[in-house]
């Protein structure tokens, strides 16, 4: 079976690559491998959701754990190349009024 | 055919009702005696609105079929709440879990942190979850609801089943609920909550027979049946909707109030004795220039994580530069000293201590800011994290002692739909002393008025009317307490006094309100199938002091911040004997009916009063003195004893009225 999530560290952030259904299974283990990032040093994380073709409330609730954890880490999490049913959850929660959807994973920390 | 009689009652009732108060209104309030008149009819009025919404519950009584079985592939996990229960207890209800013949997990949430309730798990295979790290001693714990958000973080089942720790499940309590989902809409079914403790003649009122019968099954019609905390069954994907737009609004509201917050702190800050420090005095700019900067992002809708993070930048940024600029000059005065006085110390030496420095002062705690308490404070409070809960996302409501009421209205809110399954599948303990059954109450009545004075129904603009209703009828209830004082008091001052509150006790007056009271108790008789209701009606007069108390702590607590003095119900019987004092207003006013029942005669005979009126208030004393009586019976109970034959389960009381 695929790895669900992996994550490469980057020159200036760690991009963590989300694959497939982003739910309640697959939430733990979100928060773990972001755990791990952050322990590991990078504390910019921006999580790649190109692949990433479903998304529950729990997905969304794991990302919101990650971004404390980068945060209090004194860094940033941030999530790019959302698809379209991620962009609908993310609206119908108001989510977006939170986390801001960058086009891609080079984007994301763009600006510092 | 009963729906048809329950709505032809229910018509004849809020006909025959308005007819009778009314009139009271209108024509009948002895003006003289305003004092009494006028907060008699008051109550009469509370009392009609009370039964009008209870006609409006049953009005829409839904009787459901069995649902369609569920997808095999269903995930639950059964939750088992403790926080001081006996152990054994707590096992008891965890091994009759563990057999629920649907696929599932077992947790047992333990608040206690309890490291043997940790062992029998264990040993048992039952999973274990108590707080995580995050729940330090300065969060709010927010009693079950934070044990179960907590657990909610470290589980994934697609559906919850909740138990209190005494309710022992039976095995098919899944496989006969979960097929509810198959409406993807639907995020909770809600089943009975039955108490197998309980004698024939229920001293203490445990059972909620018209509760869980007609009314959840009229809520039910309405969508609008409770979430009562304990064997129900939730989709996990409501309730993290529910804590992600939860978390929106906290966080939005936090966000605008940190930036209001940090301009006050900063202009007194300028006022105080560190801002004649230059250093401090630039900072204080940089810091209120970020905070302007951020309102207007807020404004243009930027999201509240951008926000958040250029303002934290923004600042850090500046503490930096002052600080290493601070340093660069002590560093170059330690330099010249070094060079001067001490040439074996190495210049790199000098460096990285500095380099140390630097970051160690720009640290928060540590940085000229960190001087600014106030300033401090209210930055930190600039955040998406959420920092004054142990976790951000807190699906169950916290607003309330009594977090399934407050839950469930927010469930609907999101437009989920609701399901009241009529069937006893979890058996529970009842408290078996007075004390702790008066502390439950209490408890219920004050987290129901903390809802009401938070979330008042009649305004959330996403409930339908019908819901809306649902939930202002049952806090509508708990205001009773006030209207019993009323009903006490009234029969004692015409006994004591001669003073009568309707203008005349005439034909005008029974006309209108025997056929409204005959038509009243007819349609609790109908709507509740011949359900034993009388135990129910008198504790609702009786706890007055309850209910009273209840809503003056809940509204000192929402409107003043002060405790509500919350206590868990113990599930052990309190120890000791019978305990009078708990009922001491209960007895002053039952001393109170005697006396005025014989200064009353006394009257009548001396010719001071009128046969009629003392007929009338000396039947309502005598009501009074018999709903009071259940009390007796409360503090004299001893507790179960397991040969009573406990009354009828509602599938059989169904049953018979088929």
């Amino acid at each position: 079976m695929q790895m669900q999530f992996s994550y490469e560290v980057k020159d200036t952030y760690a991009e963590v690559k989300s694959v497939g259904r982003l739910n309640m299974v697959a939430a733990p283990k979100l928060r773990e491998v972001v755990n791990e990032v952050v322990a590991g040093g990078s504390n910019r994380v921006v999580v790649n959701l190109a692949e990433t073709n479903f998304m529950d409330s729990s997905g969304l609730g794991a990302l919101i754990g990650c971004l404390k954890a980068a945060r209090q880490a004194g860094g940033d999490l941030r999530i790019a190349a959302v698809q379209p049913q991620v962009k609908m959850v993310l609206e119908l929660t108001n989510m977006d009024r939170v986390l801001t959807a960058y086009p891609s994973a080079e984007e994301a920390f763009g600006d510092d | 055919m009963t729906r048809f009689w329950t709505r032809l009652l229910v018509v004849l009732t809020v006909i025959l009702g308005v007819n009778y108060v009314a009139w009271r209104w209108y024509a009948s309030l002895n003006w003289d005696a305003w004092w009494i008149a006028v907060p008699l009819v008051i109550a009469e009025t509370y009392s009609l609105i009370d039964v009008m919404l209870f006609g409006l519950t049953v009005w829409n009584l839904k009787i459901r079929k069995p649902p369609p079985t569920a997808p095999a592939d269903a995930t639950v996990d059964v939750f088992i709440t403790t926080y001081n229960e006996p152990l054994d207890l707590v096992l008891t209800t965890a091994l009759a879990a563990k057999d629920i013949s649907w696929p599932h997990s077992t947790w047992i949430l333990d608040d206690g942190n309890r490291p043997e309730m940790r062992e029998l798990a264990d040993t048992h295979g039952i999973g274990y979850v108590t707080r995580g790290a995050d729940w330090t001693p300065d969060m709010p714990r927010h009693a079950k609801a934070g044990n179960l958000n907590n657990a909610l973080m470290v589980t994934s089942g697609e559906y919850l089943l909740i138990l209190d720790a005494d309710q022992i499940p039976e095995p098919d309590i899944l496989d006969k609920t979960l097929g509810y989902f198959n409406d993807d809409r639907v995020a909770l079914v809600q089943t009975p909550q039955y108490f197998i403790n309980v004698p024939a003649d229920d001293p203490l009122g445990s059972q909620a027979p018209l509760f869980y019968g007609p009314i959840q099954q009229g809520k039910d019609g309405w969508n609008a049946a409770f979430f009562c905390g304990s064997n129900a069954i939730l989709r996990r994907e409501a309730l993290m909707q529910l804590g992600l737009v939860g978390y929106v609004k906290a966080t939005e509201k936090s966000v605008r109030r940190a930036l209001s917050a940090s301009k006050q702190a900063i202009k007194k800050a300028r006022r105080s004795e560190e801002a004649r420090n230059p250093l401090v005095e630039q900072m204080l700019n940089e810091v209120e220039a970020a905070t302007t900067a951020a309102q207007q992002e807020l404004d243009a809708r930027v999201s509240l994580s951008e926000i958040t993070y250029r303002v934290r930048r923004k600042v850090d940024d500046a503490v930096r530069t002052l600080v290493a600029a601070d340093f660069s000059a002590l560093q170059s005065d330690l330099e010249e000293i070094a060079a001067m006085e001490l040439a074996h110390v190495g210049e790199g030496g000098v460096t990285t201590v500095a380099t140390d420095a630097v970051d160690r002062m720009s640290g928060r705690d540590w940085s000229p800011l960190g001087a600014l308490e106030s300033v401090h404070a209210v930055l930190e409070a600039i955040s998406v994290e959420r920092t004054d809960e142990a976790q951000p996302i807190m699906p169950l409501a916290t607003i309330s002692v009594t977090e399934d009421m407050a839950t469930a209205m927010r469930i609907h809110g999101l437009g989920w739909k609701s399901v009241y399954h009529h069937e006893i599948l979890a058996n529970g303990l009842a408290p078996e002393d007075l004390k702790t059954m008066l502390t439950q109450r209490l408890r219920w009545a004050q987290g129901t008025m903390q809802v009401l004075l938070r979330e008042n129904p009649l305004v959330q603009r996403r409930l339908s009317w019908g819901q809306r209703l649902m939930y202002f009828s049952t806090m509508w209830t708990y205001l009773s307490g006030f209207a019993a004082v009323v009903y006490f008091a009234a029969p004692i001052i015409y006994l004591t006094l001669g003073i009568l509150p309707v203008s005349s006790l005439s034909w005008d007056f029974f006309i209108r309100f025997i056929p409204f009271m005959v038509v009243n108790q007819l349609l609790f008789v109908v709507a509740g199938h011949g359900i034993p209701t009388w135990r129910g009606q008198q504790y609702s007069l009786a706890l007055f002091p309850t209910w009273i108390k209840a809503c003056t702590t809940a509204a000192r607590n929402v409107w003043f911040g002060r405790p509500l003095g919350f206590a868990v119900t113990p599930k052990a019987r309190q120890s000791g004997g019978p305990s009078w004092s708990l009922i001491r207003p209960q007895i002053t006013v039952a001393v109170l009916l005697a006396v005025a029942m014989v200064v009353g005669i006394a009257r009548l005979l001396t010719g001071l009063s009128e046969p009629l009126g003392t007929l009338v208030n000396v039947a309502w004393v005598a009501f009074d003195l018999v709903v009071l009586s259940v009390l007796v019976k409360a503090v004299l109970y001893k507790g179960f004893v397991p040969e009573d034959v406990g009354p009828k389960r509602p599938e059989e009381r169904n049953a018979d009225a088929v």
